[in-house]
């Protein structure tokens, strides 16, 4: 049967181009890679060559047509014992046939374009008791994170990170950490104490000062059945590699259609240290909570920081661990327990308080707390929830809070622009708008980078006397 | 080209030429017009606007990956960069799934998620298929990273182009290959062209095979349009990195005949030399002149195979066009594993 040559596509966004030139004339024989003709498209002059040998039957579209539409039929090629005259026959069929398609898919579009207008048409406002509503309750696990009677200890953050660690390792003799000045110098901020002595150099590994290629062998090592630990000396430095933690960490499992991923942990300080200036202090939490594929988890206490990071380690999938080096040295009451996780998604409520919810994670709390006891002086009961983790995210939590105080103060050190509380807010007025009495205000880290100058950097950085004077806003007192 | 005169003295020692018995080669002839017919009905289903988006041909340089299949063993691993159709077919991927991911069906590798740039097989351990140049490269090392951990005497093929080759995260992945001792070839597929820029415009120093003197990884070049002399290589490199001596360098001249993707206007080298290439140094005519030249197959046998590479190709396409496309439901899955809806809960919009 003669086979018609169709309009080729020749790049990802063309519909039509021009048909410049015939290269071949009608009883030409063609084989496979032979130039037919020049195409020109939007972006170039293209050659289109044969794909099949065979003879040129016949020319359907003249040289220096413009506007042919990809997938019209351009030639017809001859196989071997075939005329002209099968042409005919077969061409006018085809084409019959793809008239019928086209006015098909021309109605289709009206009905699927009339359909979107009635979607169109205001939605009537939902009233409290609507069923859609009922099914929205949040429903917060507010379980606690360790049984009552539970033995503490006291340590810093610092030393519970190590302790996470070294039980995972102990537990996963697949699960390695490398990075800068991880082994023999023991942690750049001393996370990795001690670390080198218990695994040995095989599975606590000091890197070279490069960013982008030792996260790329890590990507590699999960994809090859391990379960690295990536320590960043700081955040601020994983910039060099964000390439590898999006596009290569984050992304595969959803590339390969499920066949492949990467469970591994990316972990380090991240914001404002102090007198680093503005390429050493910058909060990543907001870069990294808009990627789907990574999950993101930002520490407050000592005990999340230890029960979060086994579950990060635990995780099959890439977690980013959020850090602050002035949170290393605090100490806090973590439960003597044999094997102590926290579950991602799961806020923990620091205070419980009917006149505003606070909303924080990470260092941020540090000014979300002091102001909660600042403002109790005052009268107002503030609802202190620490999100944990920023993706998943526990709405729920806060939403059941701000149903209950009806106004919502968000906080973190992080950039305004594009905020976890800008997030928040949306969620909020999405899902409890008839809940508020005012709008919900972020506190943030100011528009500027970091400044240098000691007076500067008290200005621009996040503090308690601005989420105080945000409450007082929302509550009107 | 592997002389006549070698072919006859290897025949006489029962085999055909080179190191390769008639076997061989009739299955190297047959594994490199699979890509080559594979990568041709690809480039119709794309004119056809049945592919969409990028896709990168492999017409060319098919002997590269054929040689180096053929020094691999089962277990090795590896990864690629986007023109990877030909690596996939090479280690054996089903090419009814490689044709139905291009054309974004169900029925492909990725359930029609990931594309003609990125597919993967961990059953044949096919890593990909990366989208961004150069980005393989450390995966590639980090997989050596893997296996060398596990000790499992594997090696791992990283193959990247002459344009990824000027990439910074080679020369870090090179420092600690080395350093570390990684069971990794590094494989610079050199067919000359960074997409439009020559070598020569792109490339201060053209010795690809000695960018790992540095660091001292041993390279070696390689005629890529001769799939004995580059299953040699291989084997070497391989018994290289097996050995425990880490890293080891192919830069791997070859040339492609299309596009650097569909939509090249092709204007930065001429037509006479594309031609040129392909009448005296095509991998795949070369093979076919020494199986019939030392009388390994006749007209007859290469129409058969031909015959039955056309009919693989063709139902690949049917597969390709006759799956249907993805579920809608799979907008939601494999964005984690155990596949925790965590996109979903993202979506307050419709609560």
């Amino acid at each position: 049967m003669p086979t018609e040559v169709l309009m080729p596509a020749l790049s990802p966004t063309m519909e039509e181009g021009t048909l410049a030139k015939w290269l071949v004339k009608e009883g030409d024989t063609v084989s496979s890679g032979d130039i037919l003709a020049e195409i020109e498209t939007d972006k170039a002059t293209m050659e289109f060559e044969a794909v099949e040998e065979g003879v040129i039957g016949k020319l359907l579209i003249s040289e220096g047509s413009e506007g042919v539409k990809v997938n019209t039929p351009i030639a017809v090629m001859l196989e071997e014992g075939e005329s002209a005259e099968d042409i005919a026959k077969s061409g006018s069929d085809e084409a019959a046939e793809a008239e019928d398609a086209g006015s098909k898919s021309g109605s289709e579009e009206k009905t699927a374009e009339s359909g979107k207008t009635s979607d169109k048409a205001p939605a009537k406002a939902k009233s409290k008791g609507d069923a859609k509503e009922e099914d929205d309750i949040p429903k917060p696990d507010q379980t606690p994170d360790w049984p009552d009677g539970t033995k503490m200890r006291t340590q810093t953050v610092r030393e519970a990170l190590r302790d996470a660690m070294a039980e995972e390792m102990r537990r996963d003799p697949n699960v390695y950490l490398m990075g800068e000045e991880v082994a023999e110098y023991q942690g750049a901020y001393k996370i990795s104490q001690g670390l080198l002595d218990e695994f040995g150099g095989k599975r606590v590994i000091d890197t070279p000062i490069t960013e982008h290629g030792f996260t790329g062998i890590a990507v590699g090592a999960a994809f090859g059945g391990l379960r690295p630990i990536v320590e960043f000396m700081t955040f601020n430095f994983a910039m060099q590699a964000i390439d590898q933690i999006v596009n290569s960490a984050a992304k595969t499992l959803y590339m390969s259609g499920g066949q492949m991923g990467a469970p591994m942990v990316f972990r380090g300080p991240n914001g404002a240290a102090a007198r680093v200036g503005a390429q050493h202090s910058q909060d990543y939490a907001a870069w990294y909570a808009h990627i789907p594929g990574l999950k993101v988890v930002q520490p407050y206490s000592a005990a999340d920081a230890k029960g979060l990071l086994k579950t990060a380690i635990r995780d099959p999938n890439p977690v980013i661990f959020l850090e602050n080096e002035i949170m290393y040295g605090k100490s806090f009451d973590v439960p003597v327990l044999e094997d102590f996780t926290v579950p991602f998604g799961k806020a923990k409520i620091w205070r419980e308080g009917s006149d505003v919810t606070i909303v924080s994670w990470g260092i941020g709390m540090t000014y979300a707390l002091e102001a909660a006891d600042r403002l109790a002086e005052d009268g107002i009961e503030a609802e202190v929830i620490d999100l944990r983790t920023l993706r998943p995210i526990d709405y729920d939590t806060v939403l059941a809070s701000v149903q209950k105080t009806n106004r919502c103060v968000t906080v973190e050190e992080g950039f305004p622009v594009a905020s976890i509380g800008n997030h928040l807010s949306a969620v909020i007025m999405t899902r409890a708008f008839d809940y508020l009495d005012a709008p919900v205000l972020n506190c943030t880290g100011k528009d500027v980078p970091m400044p240098y100058a000691a007076n500067l950097e008290k200005l621009a950085l996040l503090n308690a006397d601005e989420v105080v004077e945000a409450v007082h806003k929302v509550t009107y007192r | 080209m592997a002389t006549r005169k070698s072919a006859a003295q290897d025949k006489a020692a029962g085999k055909a030429s080179g190191s390769a018995s008639a076997d061989e080669l009739k299955s190297y002839y047959r594994d490199m017009l699979l890509i080559r017919r594979f990568e041709e009905k690809a480039g119709q289903l794309y004119g056809m606007g049945l592919i969409g988006g990028f896709c990168h041909l492999y017409i060319g340089q098919e002997a590269v990956v054929v040689g180096l299949e053929a020094a691999a063993e089962e277990g090795d691993k590896r990864v690629t960069s986007y023109r990877d159709h030909g690596h996939m077919l090479a280690c054996g991927m089903d090419p009814d799934g490689v044709m139905a991911e291009l054309t974004g069906r169900e029925g492909g590798y990725s359930k029609g998620k990931g594309g003609s740039m990125h597919m993967f097989s961990k059953e044949k351990h096919f890593y990909g298929g990366h989208g961004i140049v150069g980005a393989q490269v450390p995966i590639g090392a980090g997989l050596a990273f893997a296996d060398k951990y596990l000790d499992n005497n594997r090696v791992t093929f990283t193959y990247f182009g002459d344009g990824a080759a000027n990439q910074g995260q080679v020369y870090e992945t090179f420092n600690m290959a080395a350093l570390w001792k990684l069971p990794v070839i590094f494989v610079i597929e050199n067919n000359q062209y960074a997409m439009g820029t020559a070598q020569v415009r792109s490339t201060s120093s053209a010795d690809l095979y000695k960018r790992g003197e540095a660091f001292g990884i041993p390279g070696e070049l390689v005629d890529g349009m001769d799939v004995l002399a580059v299953k040699e290589a291989g084997e070497k490199a391989v018994a290289h990195c097996r050995s425990g001596k880490g890293p080891y360098i192919l830069e791997v001249k070859t040339y492609r005949y299309r596009g650097h993707s569909m939509s090249d206007p092709a204007k930065y080298r001429t037509r006479e030399e594309v031609q040129k290439m392909r009448e005296e140094k095509d991998a795949i005519e070369r093979v076919r002149v020494m199986l019939l030249d030392g009388k390994h197959a006749s007209e007859d046998d290469l129409k058969a195979i031909d015959k039955e590479i056309k009919d693989v190709v063709s139902k690949s396409a049917d597969f390709a066009k006759d799956s249907p496309e993805p579920d809608p439901s799979e907008l939601w899955t494999d964005i984690y594993a155990r596949d925790s809806p965590q996109g979903a809960a993202l979506e307050t919009g419709d609560a």
